[in-house]
């Protein structure tokens, strides 16, 4: 819609910089009411060692919470008095995500009060559950940025898990698993490529309804085989390694370098694509052929083959990240189990704006919040966790609607290509 | 569509596949496609199709040189007859393939394949014609099986409605979910919470209050698109998930559950703000007619009223739009509106027409349906009514389907799907029949994120 488009002009920034003053303004009635009336005990407990050992352990981590968060709250007061009169100017959203940062600070030590928090365990958790939304929101940049929507991530998703439950238990190697759950997402990837490449179907109904269709084959064969042939659904789990040494260091160690393959996968995964992506020649022509095809045609680049093999290549990084949930996270498969997750990684792949490192930032907000509803449920927090569960989806649109401001997603995004 | 374009209009005529005329002028359409991409601009061209597309709208009047059931068709989905009936062929086709390959008795037969293979086809052929006659005996076997068709219809309808109307003004509402829980909860609320109301103020009241809270729902994103410009794919799928744990939440306190018991069920709706039955031991009720009704309405609204006109012209061309003196922003918000009063209604529909109380989960992927429904009816008002007619069939028949045969209700989701995927791609459909059907152009119902 740009035809409603803000301009940059510097009205709009003022406008934009007292938006942004409000929402800092929330934050500190919420931070300076709430957290310091309510908080169920003096003193709130942070621990830094991991249950496992490492090479010497930290000191937990004891904060007394009134004063804690009276400071955090003038820290936020203070961002949002300049947000309200002269603004920030380039670094406007930047200081958003500090204030916020602060108020997650607050509501940790609120929320710990009177008990102890596991720094560690939260981390970890971000880690584990931002896996598979980095993998899908991985697939999306690559298919969008050779100018394919794929809205299909949930379908590749479901397939993957699927398909790498049933082979690793036949198998009775994660391996096996892993590769069985790479080939069903490269199929679903082949089908969304063939229809929306050769056939020019639209992308996002050829999307649509390949979700729809994994999930009704998925649970179809759940029903009918696995239901009663338990032994096809008992999948060998990657077991988590370790690097020597590196994962000794106290908090890094146990949050970065103890992993399943999975979890390394995705470091590496995303770092390589961000490479590739942008300072390669199969980036640049995999990103011409998303921007203007006509004119990567002309110098010679195959259009439509490299969008295939984009297509098919997010197939296997989405595959990788659907095998995570039989392989890694649950151990089995169930109707529906990745639980829109896939919409989520689309999500991912928006907010980070097309890029591998940004949708990898992303995913690990998701990934937080998923745990930190993990973290609280252990701490006994008196807000329901069905409540708490909804903080992400919400910290999702105000992020969407005010922070990030307007996508510029490829050109030639879900067009077909017609050679003429 | 009812509209065709007069002769002399034929070549604009090509690209609304819609139109009957389409068919028959279709050879000419890839070629225009493929020169004025040249010659014209985007916004040129898409100016010149909604002007065409107006003209031939304005033309009102049927076109006699095509039959009805080949208007309908076309009208449904924007293909031929033919590809249409050879998609629905090869759905079934595949389907089947897969009920047999899921069946014990016939993995045991495609064992010895190669010694007997008669073997196979016979315990193939059984299992998936039960399967399938079982599917039509319990869609249209009788009066009950044709009232389940039209109860499982109502929402689907107006799910499908819920998505086709921001579909025209290039928006993709996948918030139905949302919409349709927050139309349930609200018309659930005044449902059981004004138990002493007569009929004819309390079910409008229910109904109506369902109406607004899916509108509110709906709102939300399209004000955000329209002040923002935050992508409704992103916020409609957020809401989605707010809902859904919102109810569960709110399902869990007592202003909704049912005070002796802990379990998240609400409190039964009043029979005064019950949808009346026309039969009283048949399930179908008063919803189908306002379901109808509303598409009526819609279609008006849609394809006839000036409101109708700009979220069209919004849709296909948002700057040619603006220079004519239109808001996009203010289409997209109210389009959007429109789209969660819809999927509101629809939620209302269960709950005070068939479940009479709200259980968590109640909405059960209603407007994921409506999605497909509305794009097997290409955005067409028309179309997705009668989509989601079809799709009310499968659903019921899928149900007695699995409780005959103990085949899964989920294979009617593989079919749905398959169906959409060869209507979606026509190219696919003459590849595997070798039919040299006409060439048509596939509208893009959709547009890409930058829209």
């Amino acid at each position: 819609m740009s035809a409603v488009a803000t301009t940059t002009s510097a009205a709009a920034k003022t406008r934009r910089s007292r938006r942004f003053g409000a929402f800092s303004l929330l934050l500190v009635a919420v931070m300076g009411g709430a957290f310091t009336t309510t908080a169920r005990g003096d003193t709130a407990t942070f621990v830094l060692n991991d249950a496992r050992g490492q090479l010497f352990d930290l000191p937990a981590l004891v904060l007394p919470v009134v004063p804690t968060v009276i400071v955090l709250t003038i820290a936020v007061a203070a961002i949002a008095a300049r947000q309200l009169t002269t603004g920030f100017g380039d670094r406007a959203v930047v200081m958003v995500g500090v204030a916020s940062g602060l108020f997650v600070l607050a509501f940790l030590t609120w929320a710990a009060a009177g008990d102890a928090l596991s720094v560690i365990g939260l981390l970890r958790g971000t880690v584990r559950a931002s896996t598979p939304i980095a993998f899908g929101a991985l697939c999306g940049v690559l298919c969008e940025r050779a100018g394919v929507i794929n809205i299909a991530i949930e379908g590749q998703f479901l397939a993957a898990a699927f398909a790498a439950a049933v082979f690793a238990s036949m198998a009775g190697s994660p391996w096996v698993g892993l590769l069985g759950g790479i080939g069903a997402g490269a199929l679903v990837a082949w089908m969304l490529a063939g229809l929306s490449i050769k056939f020019k179907a639209d992308q996002i109904v050829v999307g649509v309804v390949l979700i729809v269709f994994a999930t009704g084959v998925t649970s179809f064969l759940t029903t009918q085989i696995l239901s009663g042939n338990p032994q096809l659904n008992t999948p060998s789990r990657f077991p988590t390694l370790e690097i020597p040494l590196l994962a000794e260091i106290p908090i890094v160690g146990p949050i970065l370098f103890r992993q399943t393959i999975l979890g390394f996968g995705m470091f590496v995964a995303v770092a390589w694509l961000h490479y590739a992506l942008f300072e390669t020649k199969w980036g640049l022509r995999l990103r011409s052929v998303g921007e203007h095809p006509k004119a990567a045609d002309t110098v010679g680049i195959r259009v439509l083959a490299t969008r295939y093999r984009a297509v098919l290549l997010g197939g296997v990084v989405a595959g990788i990240g659907g095998s995570w949930w039989t392989l890694d996270a649950v151990g089995q498969f169930s109707r529906e189990m990745t639980g829109g997750r896939g919409f989520i990684a689309l999500a991912a792949m928006l907010v980070g704006r097309y890029s591998p490192v940004g949708a990898f930032g992303a995913a690990l907000l998701f990934g937080f919040a998923d745990a930190l509803a993990t973290s609280l449920q252990l701490l006994g927090v008196p807000i329901p966790s069905t409540l708490l569960l909804t903080a992400p989806f919400v910290v999702t649109i105000i992020v969407v609607a005010g922070l990030v401001g307007r996508l510029r997603p490829p050109a030639a995004n879900g067009q077909p290509y017609v050679k003429g | 569509m009812s509209g065709s374009p007069p002769p002399d209009e034929a070549p604009q005529g090509g690209t609304d596949p819609a139109t009957p005329d389409a068919a028959t002028h279709a050879d000419q359409a890839p070629e225009r496609d493929g020169s004025s991409t040249a010659t014209l601009t985007e916004d040129e061209r898409a100016a010149e199709i909604a002007a065409a597309d107006e003209r031939a709208r304005d033309q009102g009047t049927i076109g006699l040189e095509a039959g009805f059931a080949e208007r309908f068709v076309a009208a449904v989905t924007g293909t031929s007859v033919l590809v249409t009936l050879l998609a629905f062929v090869a759905a079934f086709v595949v389907g089947g393939i897969v009920i047999a390959l899921s069946d014990g008795a016939t993995q045991q037969a495609l064992g010895y394949f190669t010694a007997r293979p008669s073997d196979t086809f016979v315990a193939a052929w059984e299992v998936v014609s039960a399967a399938y006659v079982a599917l039509i005996t319990g869609s249209l076997g009788g009066r009950s099986q044709i009232s389940e068709t039209l109860v499982s219809a109502t929402p689907l309808i107006l799910t499908g409605l819920a998505v086709a109307v921001p579909l025209r003004a290039g928006l993709f509402n996948i918030g139905g979910e949302g919409q349709v829980i927050a139309g349930g909860m609200v018309a659930g609320l005044i449902g059981f919470s004004f138990p002493g109301l007569p009929l004819v103020i309390h079910l409008p009241f229910a109904l109506l209050g369902g109406l607004l809270a899916g509108a509110l729902y709906g709102w939300v994103p399209g004000v955000l698109k329209q002040r923002t410009g935050a992508h409704e794919v992103i916020t409609t799928i957020m809401l989605n998930n707010i809902g859904v744990l919102t109810s569960a939440y709110l399902l869990s306190t007592l202003l909704f559950r049912v005070p002796e018991r802990t379990d998240p069920i609400s409190r039964p709706v009043a029979e005064s703000a019950t949808l009346p039955r026309f039969v009283p031991e048949l399930r179908v009720n008063v919803g189908i007619v306002i379901a109808l009704l509303l598409g009526v309405l819609i279609f008006w609204l849609v394809e006839r009223s000036a409101q109708g006109f700009e979220l069209n012209a919004v849709g296909l061309n948002p700057h040619a739009a603006t220079t004519s003196g239109m808001d996009p922003g203010r289409t997209v918000m109210r389009a959007m509106t429109v789209g969660g009063a819809l999927a509101g209604t629809a939620g209302a529909s269960v709950i005070l027409g068939v479940q009479g109380r709200i259980t968590t989960g109640f909405s059960a992927g209603l407007g994921f349906d409506g999605i497909t429904v509305a794009l097997l009816g290409r955005g067409r008002i028309g179309g997705t009514v009668a989509a989601g007619l079809l799709f009310g069939a499968l659903k019921s028949g899928g149900r007695s389907m699995q409780a005959q045969t103990g085949t899964s209700l989920d294979l009617v989701l593989v079919i749905q799907a398959l169906i959409i995927i060869f209507v979606a791609a026509p190219g696919l459909v003459r590849a595997i029949f070798r039919v040299r059907a006409e060439e048509l152009t596939t509208a893009q119902v959709a547009k890409g994120w930058g829209s």
